[in-house]
């Protein structure tokens, strides 16, 4: 009888201190009891491969935002990306593709590591606020992205390049793997390394930082660096589900990625959270997503129920936290 | 006191998650009292202060105004019932000058539109400057005032709110002793005008001197109230810690050996320039001056959290040129900054992170934080210095004052810091905590570290420092044994210029 006790008081203080979790909870019992369909393995899957791009994304965001700053450039970087694999896969000849699609993921995250090290080298070195970097780099990302297609996309790639976006390993799928090793990968570094406590570090007061012997222009670039690879990546699986280069693809990611990290419940002004937060946002919004699809709604009013949606999660969020 | 009690307080009682941090206090304030609140660190002084300025809600308990009783679910409510609460984090908005804070949210408008009218706002400031006999310039901005100056502009801002009730905590843990004298004035002429003052310190020989009553609380609980002729420094303490402190300051058995450091022609245009001294193994050298002498500024440099133009640093025989503190730090020094807050502690990070973040990096393996060892180097600390803490994981913002500055010395310990820097490290800490800190500092250095402690408290140097340096307006005016010093010949070698012979500058 007292197990019993303990139990229900260690679930009250889960739904209590986890509001966004109760949230999301009661949000997919609804949905399952409009949609059935909803609780079938094959959508919970679907659900995946929707977020599976921002979760890379976010993940670097996720980097970003708790060392104190901001990444904009992220959806230019990964059509930039995609742009640069496409392109170099289509000079290539078919029978060597998997050659090929190493050297093109290599010169991708090449891209990305340059990039996004651009922005944090501005950004530590020459104390550019995020924001602004970022938001140049965003526009020159872009910009690059265009002039190298002319703003053609790129066709006729072979169909086996499609392998990384649309292929499975067992029943998963390809990309919804790298997610979780991607996912997996920053939660430990994060949480257990040296380096993730400094970027909790800085992100919570620089000043002490510094003067507790860690250099805080290393960690703000190797932040931003992190951002840019992890935007390659996604550069890279998003044109393999396309099957296609577009210049104007990723439009708007950045905004994507910073809504599921600050949604689950990471603070925008650094020093907190974590990937676990970062994780219940990103379904959050697969989620939410997914049920609308499947109650059909008009794209126009998914955009429309979504903010709404986002913007009652976060207030009962705040409610909750100024009570406690 | 035959008058009627301006504000009273009833059991109030708060808990936070750990601690009952007040249990069950009563006290009563009258009008045209200056009311002293003392006690340790973590007695419940800033957390009654707080629930009567409306910032915490009270678990139980009654607060009266004026017979009535009164909730205050905010720092508004409390406000508009004439109560002004002043914080020790200052609350001016640095950007803006010194007539806009003054006025601020009570601007003086055009008619009834929108608009600021300038004119009426700088007549307005000029007043407030007056009636509190303060000479500063209207339009300077308040990130260019020292620290000292934006105090007693906070203080005036408060005041002139027309309160009836104004608490000051801890307010002149930034003033120097003119300026206290010109608080002390303020104060007085309040109280001449009816108005009730809270006054929450450590400084016991200031309190003695403003004080009309003075409450005692330990460990959350209502110890007792006195009147200031009751009221003697020692019963204070006793009061305070339940136990008389004897030899406060206990700089006894010491082992000075060989030279540590030299610094030499250390230069940094415009804080200081050309100074040089020794410090030796075993030995606390202290650094007196003004606040604004460049004290903090040399320490800083030493650090290599600033960089100096020109000069030498020799550490045992060998030129040192950091580049950063994470330098610094490899070669054994330690730094506790002025302000634990915002320099000291990550306040959003666990009292174990804290202390080990300075030496994570040296134990890690592979990249990985060393959660063993943290664990016990957090043991370890924690218990040596008694750190008051509900658990190692707490956060830092939770903790006490004292107990926090006993975690920045801890993280330094952590790191086995050879040369320790000190800047002000008692500002602001109950006196238990201090004879602790105090008699860390004496086994610090018997185990063959060095010390170097800036600090505006005569007393302190005088009883902690083996050696003192002087320092006056960035330069180096004395360098003398403990045994040569007084309080008289530093305050004077601090202030006035040698070349006119002691005459105090004013």
């Amino acid at each position: 009888m007292k197990d019993v006790r303990k139990v229900i008081e260690k679930i009250a203080l889960i739904i209590r201190k986890q509001t966004l979790i109760v949230i999301l909870f009661c949000l997919a019992v609804i949905i399952s009891i409009i949609q059935p369909r909803f609780l079938l393995p094959q959508n919970l899957i679907n659900v995946l491969i929707q977020i599976a791009i921002n979760a890379l994304i976010a993940t670097g965001m996720t980097f970003v935002i708790i060392s104190g700053g901001i990444d904009l450039s992220v959806g230019s970087i990964t059509a930039l990306c995609g742009i640069v694999a496409t392109a170099i896969i289509v000079k290539m000849p078919e029978i060597i593709i998997f050659q090929s699609f190493l050297l093109s993921l290599t010169i991708s995250v090449i891209v990305g590591f340059i990039t996004g090290g651009f922005s944090g080298f501005v950004i530590s070195k020459l104390n550019v606020p995020p924001f602004m970097a970022t938001l140049a780099m965003m526009s020159i990302a872009r910009g690059f992205a265009f002039v190298y297609t002319q703003g053609r996309p790129i066709y006729g790639l072979p169909e086996s390049f499609s392998w990384i976006g649309q292929d499975y390993i067992g029943f998963i799928p390809v990309v919804v793997i790298i997610m979780a090793i991607v996912l997996l990968s920053a939660h430990i570094i994060l949480a257990r390394t040296v380096f993730g406590r400094r970027v909790y570090a800085i992100g919570s007061n620089e000043e002490v930082a510094k003067l507790c012997g860690i250099n805080v222009s290393k960690i703000k670039f190797i932040v931003y660096v992190i951002s840019g690879i992890l935007s390659a990546f996604a550069g890279v699986c998003l044109a393999s589900r396309l099957i296609t280069g577009q210049p104007n693809a990723a439009v708007g990611y950045e905004l994507n990625a910073i809504a599921a990290v600050v949604m689950g419940g990471n603070s925008l002004s650094g020093g907190k959270g974590g990937i676990g937060k970062t994780i219940v946002g990103l379904l959050a919004i697969g989620i939410i997503n997914n049920g609308l699809n499947l109650m059909r709604v008009s794209s126009y009013w998914q955009s429309i129920t979504m903010g709404a949606i986002i913007l009652t999660a976060i207030i009962i969020d705040q409610y909750r936290k100024k009570t406690d | 006191m035959d008058k009627k009690p301006l504000v009273e307080i009833e059991k109030i009682s708060k808990k936070f998650p750990g601690v009952q941090a007040l249990d069950q206090v009563s006290v009563s304030f009258f009008p045209g009292e200056v009311h002293a609140i003392i006690g340790e660190n973590g007695a419940g002084k800033s957390t009654l202060i707080k629930i009567i300025g409306g910032v915490y809600q009270k678990d139980g308990g009654k607060i009266k105004i004026k017979g009535k009783e009164c909730l205050f679910n905010d720092v508004n409510q409390a406000k508009k019932s004439g109560i002004s609460v002043i914080h020790q984090e200052l609350s001016l908005i640095p950007d803006l000058s010194v007539a806009e804070n003054l006025c601020l949210g009570r601007e003086p408008r055009l008619g009834n539109s929108g608009f600021i009218n300038k004119r009426a706002m700088r007549k307005m400031a000029k007043r407030i400057l007056r009636t509190m006999e303060l000479k500063i310039d209207l339009d300077v901005i308040i990130r260019n005032l020292s620290t000292a100056d934006r105090q007693i502009i906070e203080i005036a801002r408060a005041v002139s709110q027309k309160a009836m009730f104004v608490i000051m905590d801890e307010p002149t843990s930034s003033l120097s002793s003119r300026e206290i004298g010109t608080l002390f004035k303020i104060i007085k002429k309040l109280k001449n005008n009816g108005v009730c003052v809270i006054y929450v310190s450590h400084i016991l020989s200031e309190v003695l001197e403003i004080a009309d009553r003075i409450t005692v609380l330990k460990d959350g609980c209502f110890v007792r109230t006195l009147s200031a002729s009751e009221a003697k420094e020692n019963l204070l303490v006793k009061l305070m810690v339940g136990r008389e402190i004897k030899d406060y300051f206990s700089r006894k058995e010491k082992t000075i050996g060989g030279i540590v450091l030299e610094v030499r022609n250390l230069t940094r245009d415009p804080y200081f320039s050309d100074i040089s001294f020794i410090l030796r193994k075993g030995e606390i050298l202290g650094i007196s001056g003004l606040v604004g002498s460049g004290r903090t500024e040399l320490i800083r440099s030493i650090f290599a959290a600033d960089q100096f133009d020109k000069g030498e640093i020799i550490l045992i025989n060998k030129k040192v040129a950091f580049k950063s503190p994470e330098e610094a730090i490899k070669n054994g020094f330690g730094f506790v900054p002025e302000d634990r807050r915002l320099q000291g502690l990550i306040l959003e990070a666990s009292v174990k992170h804290n202390i080990s973040l300075p030496s994570i990096s040296a134990t890690a393996k592979f990249g990985f934080v060393n959660t063993t060892w943290e664990q016990k180097i957090c043991e370890k600390y924690v218990k040596k210095l008694k750190i008051r803490t509900p658990t190692f994981n707490s956060l830092t913002r939770s903790i006490s004052g004292g107990n926090q500055q006993k975690i920045v010395v801890a993280k330094w310990l952590a790191a086995i810091s050879k040369i320790m820097l000190l800047d002000e490290p008692t500002r602001g800490i109950d006196v238990n905590s201090k004879s602790e800190l105090y008699s860390l500092m004496n086994s610090f250095t018997k185990e063959g570290g060095s010390i170097i402690m800036v600090s505006s408290e005569l007393p302190e140097i005088l009883g902690v420092a083996d050696r003192i340096l002087v320092i006056r307006e960035g330069k180096l005016t004395a360098n003398i044994d403990r045994k040569d010093a007084t309080e008289e010949k530093i305050m004077m070698l601090a202030s006035t210029s040698k070349n006119n012979g002691y005459e105090v500058k004013q």
